[in-house]
């Protein structure tokens, strides 16, 4: 079955959505990503969409649905690399993918993850 | 208004939807759209072939590029033979669905778009018409 690969890097899973995705194949990312949250013992998700050409209301709800059960999960999703015009067409539309935490670039992502990885850390462990 | 070329495709799974997506991008970029008009025209085409296939039972659209004195416009028209819709009103108004979608299929698909259009008979089906001009 076709499938949209998920990498595992140290705690954090990283997904690159490179084709222009059918509802069902979106409901398969988002049960594959919960799954391996689970077993990877994954703390953070990142998932880069610079290649999407359009995001429309199915493909808006998958990530927030994603963002909403990995905080369920103990674990962080950034969604990065919206291209503007669908970024426009979005707010357009009237979906403002609320609960999701989003970042410029890989690299801005990655930063925004561990940080707030670190930050949940420090709630965990309580005042100093 | 003359159309200049004219274009039908099937809408009876999520491939085709896909399918709907690609062909409508490909026409808004022959009649020489911007970027954000095709995003806009494509995701409101993504809403509405969906409404058909998952609420109409499948259906079609067909793609018209059309040319009235210097300007070009793309227009697409859905059809199905579904249920129909008992409450266009209720229909049209964000966030309401009889489905388990998000609501914002034809009231996103009509911000989107720069003319919209939409007839529908119980019992008989469903036709949403909507254009965007260059």
């Amino acid at each position: 079955m076709e499938r949209i690969p998920i990498l595992k890097m140290g705690e954090y899973l990283l997904v690159t959505i490179q084709v222009d995705m059918h509802d069902r194949l979106a409901m398969t990312l988002q049960d594959d990503l919960t799954s391996k949250i689970v077993t990877a013992r994954s703390k953070g998700v990142l998932i880069d969409i610079s290649a999407l050409e359009m995001v429309d209301s199915f493909i808006g709800r998958m990530l927030a649905d994603i963002a909403a059960m990995s905080r369920i999960l103990d674990a962080e999703t950034v969604v990065v690399g919206m291209q503007p015009a669908v970024a426009i067409t979005l707010v357009e539309l009237g979906l403002s993918l609320k609960g999701v935490r989003t970042a410029l670039d890989i690299e801005r992502g990655m930063a925004l993850l561990r940080s707030r990885i670190d930050a949940r850390g420090r709630e965990d462990a309580g005042p100093a | 208004m003359p159309v200049q070329r004219k274009e039908e495709r099937p809408i009876r799974s999520s491939e085709d939807v896909v399918g709907v997506r690609q062909a409508v991008r490909q026409q808004a970029v022959e009649l020489g759209f911007n970027l954000i008009d095709q995003t806009k025209i494509v995701t409101a085409a993504s809403e509405l072939a969906r409404n058909t296939m998952t609420y109409g039972g499948g259906g079609l659209v067909r793609l018209e590029s059309l040319e009235e004195g210097a300007r070009r416009g793309l227009r697409l028209v859905f059809e199905d033979k579904g249920p129909g819709i008992a409450n266009l009103e209720l229909a049209l108004k964000d966030g309401y669905t009889t489905g388990n979608g998000l609501g914002l299929g034809l009231s996103g698909a009509r911000r989107l778009s720069n003319e919209f259009a939409i007839d529908s008979r119980l019992g008989e089906g469903t036709r949403v018409t909507i254009v965007r001009w260059r």
